[in-house]
């Protein structure tokens, strides 16, 4: 047991989790504490003590249904699978994941006895009905005849799971429950558009739950065939702040936009603190005596002003071309988020025409409309919508070069891919001279600076900095220093 | 087996013994909780449960109104104890929160002491006129018990009965006064430098809960388990509703829930919580309402949503028109 969890906290660490060795000690205490056979208890006992942030929860999930997964019989068994699996049969599993590999075939018996109508019938029951051992059958029937999964094949989880999914048609299950329920509405009017959302809503819960029946049940069988270890490097999944923006999934996006508005937030507080607690002001006599009176007239405690350094003002020039796009929604959302710390930001957009957005954030008071509007209003296109660097920043000194003082800090995002044109670079080195800082944001990993046609190091001659921002952790550490 | 090993553990490191436990098994922890009306999942259960055997504290988290300080104040009724509450702020420090020596009545006491001296003093004090408590014995007089002022954390920590310690939205608190916190939260002990350390004779339960504000120190994070609250699913909020709103139908709570679930899909700046879905059902129960429709709801949806940007997208989105 013990060598068990010292397995799954390697595994945890290697997945980003900070897992320290208090922690480690405080796994295996709890575990003391709880009845074996309880797996659920057994999946608490192991968060409470071993995952100390939200956003670490889904990582922390995927290593506990590999590591501890739950080897109860398939359907068709002829029993010699001792029911209810745990630990030791776990342990044993990733000892001899290769010998396991002959038993895989007891559930197939059961899933190709039956015909595709009648699993789509089966189907259409379980999600009528709601019921949920129902659908775990059926998810096991379907990953038995769809999924196609063979002993030792080195393909991933995630192509099982589409090849199921897609055979298993759920979208016009969806559309066949709806109906059904539309039909069956009382009088001849059917629902109402509240009802018939609300019956949507229910019906997509439950193919929700269906989905992860599958993807758990492929899970389980993918462990049994190749042992813990090696199946978990190849479905870790990185924490949030981890993600590379540029080459996310949409399931991900989804997941960095939800991860967006906590993190303005912390960041916001964050840099808060740090104004004010930077330095002492002047010394605050009025404070200072009425502390003093509770000590009787003596001024134990001297207390001092706040200091108020100036806000800087932000000016962003992003490029909105192609991959960079995500990449570019997201600083400009965070930086919105947060701009009540500077004291002005102005945002322009570029692909080889360039146009200010911060009419667009201004009136919105969430970013994220502002940012979809950009992606539809945007004037940005000149001549053929590939990259043009040069001609955009000599259009913006041109227009609007004279607004950037003393006090700006200029960011620049982009990955500096110019398509062979003309590089301006002059533009640069004028708006340094002006502002206060300018800054590069480059989302490219640092090995492809330079390659092709980028010519970041051109640019670089002027920036004061050229940041690697691949990632939310590296954008949040950026705009953390920035003040 | 592992309990003796526990405790002998304990006692190695000096921290009270725990003394029994306080639940049985977790099915107990989530009836008990459920009897005093915080309908709990395994999850909280189960964490409840393990914080009373391991002696640790619990960090609580999640978005606001979900039923995190419910769930301490749920947990002291359940076990009998009297609940000690620190509302965390900004400016806190430690003679909010832990102690502070009461200077004016050792002032007071200073200045009784001289006057009484000099005029011989009621018990007529035989070993000298004026002057004559010696300064040793004088300090030790003003730096006793009786001038101590108590805070919420010293309090927890000194009291005989069984307590339960509630420390809320402890994110509010700046990351240098965590520290404060530390020493309680891990050895149960407060250290006065002129009267020396208190120990806890009784270990009590620790609640502290956060809002998410901010990151808080891996060294807090480190002495607490932690749990997670998040917004309920379907069946637990019907249940909720229909346990917390008296006079409302079965019916009436399961719509209430599916709207809400609903509300929770779309992308609004603030999902609504527990507590506003129960201020809604208790709304509509007021209201005589039988059955939520399409106008009902949006009229009352103010309640639910506080930013006018999600009243309109709701409105929008889930409650267009009827066809």
């Amino acid at each position: 047991m013990l060598d068990l969890l010292s397995g799954f906290v390697t595994e945890l660490r290697q997945a980003g989790l900070p897992v320290s060795l208090t922690e480690h000690l405080d796994a295996a205490e709890a575990v003391h504490h709880i009845p074996l056979e309880d797996r659920a208890s057994l999946k608490y006992a192991l968060a409470a003590t071993l995952v100390k942030s939200s956003a670490h929860w889904r990582a922390f999930e995927t290593a506990f249904e590999i590591y501890f997964a739950n080897r109860g019989p398939g359907p068709a068994d002829g029993g010699d699978d001792p029911e209810g699996d745990r630990t030791p049969e776990a342990a044993d599993a990733t000892g001899s994941g290769a010998g396991r590999g002959g038993r895989r075939g007891q559930g197939g018996g059961g899933g190709e006895s039956m015909s595709a109508e009648e699993l789509a019938e089966l189907l259409y029951r379980a999600l009528a009905s709601g019921d949920g051992a129902l659908a775990d059958v059926v998810a096991r029937y379907a990953v038995t005849r769809y999924a196609g999964m063979e002993p030792g094949r080195p393909v991933g989880g995630t192509y099982y799971l589409y090849r199921t999914l897609r055979n298993l048609d759920l979208d016009g299950v969806l559309e066949r429950l709806i109906q059904a329920a539309r039909d069956a509405g009382p009088g001849d009017h059917g629902l109402t558009g509240l009802e018939e959302r609300l019956v949507a809503d229910e019906y997509r819960a439950r193919i929700e739950q269906l989905r992860r029946a599958v993807e758990s049940e492929i899970r389980r069988r993918l462990v049994l065939d190749r042992g813990a270890e090696a199946l978990a490097r190849s479905v870790r999944k990185p924490l949030p702040e981890d993600i590379d923006v540029m080459h996310a999934t949409r399931d991900e996006l989804a997941t960095l936009h939800r991860t967006l508005h906590p993190l303005s937030r912390k960041l916001a507080v964050r840099l808060a603190r740090k104004r004010r607690h930077g330095r002492k002001g002047p010394l605050d006599f009025r404070a200072t005596v009425r502390r003093s009176l509770s000590t009787g007239g003596v001024p134990v405690e001297p207390r001092f002003r706040h200091p108020r350094p100036a806000k800087p003002e932000i000016f962003v020039i992003a490029d909105i071309s192609g991959s960079v796009a995500s990449f570019a929604r997201f600083t400009l959302h965070l930086v919105y988020a947060i701009s009540s710390q500077f004291s002005k930001v102005r945002s322009f957009v570029f692909v080889d025409g360039i146009d200010e957005v911060t009419r667009f954030f201004e009136g919105a008071d969430d970013p994220a409309v502002a940012v979809h509007r950009i992606n539809t209003e945007a004037d940005v296109i000149w001549v053929d919508g590939h990259s043009d660097y040069g001609h955009a920043l000599s259009v913006f000194n041109q227009r609007w070069g004279d607004d950037v003082n003393s006090r700006t800090s200029v960011l620049v995002l982009g990955d500096a891919r110019n398509n062979y044109h003309a590089s301006e670079a002059w533009v640069l080195e004028q708006l340094a001279r002006q502002a206060r800082h300018v800054y590069w944001l480059n989302p490219e990993p640092r090995d492809y600076w330079g390659s092709g046609d980028s010519i970041v190091d051109e640019y670089a001659a002027h920036c004061e900095a050229v940041v690697e921002c691949r990632t939310l952790r590296q954008l949040e550490r950026f705009v953390g220093d920035l003040t | 087996m592992s309990l003796d090993a526990h405790a002998d553990q304990q006692a190695a490191l000096g921290l009270p013994p725990s003394g029994p436990p306080r639940f049985e098994s977790v099915p107990a922890v989530r009836e008990g909780l459920a009897a005093v009306g915080y309908l709990a999942d395994e999850g909280i259960a189960g964490v409840v449960y393990l914080a009373d055997r391991l002696a640790k504290p619990v960090l609580v988290e999640g978005p606001a109104g979900t039923g995190k300080t419910q769930l301490a104040k749920s947990v002291a009724e359940l076990t009998g104890s009297r609940l000690i509450r620190l509302q965390c702020y900004e400016g806190l420090d430690e003679s909010k929160a832990l102690y502070e020596w009461n200077y004016r009545k050792q002032l007071l006491r200073i200045q009784a002491g001289q006057v009484i001296g000099e005029s011989g003093g009621p018990s007529g004090d035989p070993a000298g006129g004026a002057g004559s408590a010696t300064w040793k014995e004088l300090e030790e007089d003003i730096f006793s018990e009786d001038f101590l002022l108590t805070r919420p954390l010293l309090e927890a920590i000194r009291s005989a009965d069984p307590v339960v310690l509630l420390v809320d939205e402890v994110d509010r608190v700046e990351l240098e006064t965590e520290a404060l916190l530390l020493e309680v939260l891990s050895e149960y002990q407060v250290s006065i430098p002129e009267l020396g350390t208190v120990r806890a004779t009784r270990l009590p339960m620790v609640f502290l809960t956060s809002n998410n504000t901010r990151e808080l120190s891996e060294a807090l994070k480190r002495r607490c388990l932690y749990l997670h609250i998040d917004y309920p699913d379907l069946e637990r909020e019907r249940r909720i509703v229909s346990a917390r709103v008296p006079g409302i139908s079965g019916e009436l709570a399961d719509q209430v829930a599916r709207i809400v679930r609903s509300l929770r899909t779309l992308e609004l700046r603030k999902a609504p919580s527990v507590s506003e879905t129960l201020d809604w059902a208790r709304t509509l129960v007021v209201l005589g309402v039988e059955s939520i429709d399409a106008t009902g709801a949006r009229d009352t949806l103010h309640i639910l949503l506080k930013y006018q940007s999600d009243i309109e997208r709701a409105a929008k989105e889930l409650l267009s028109a009827e066809t």
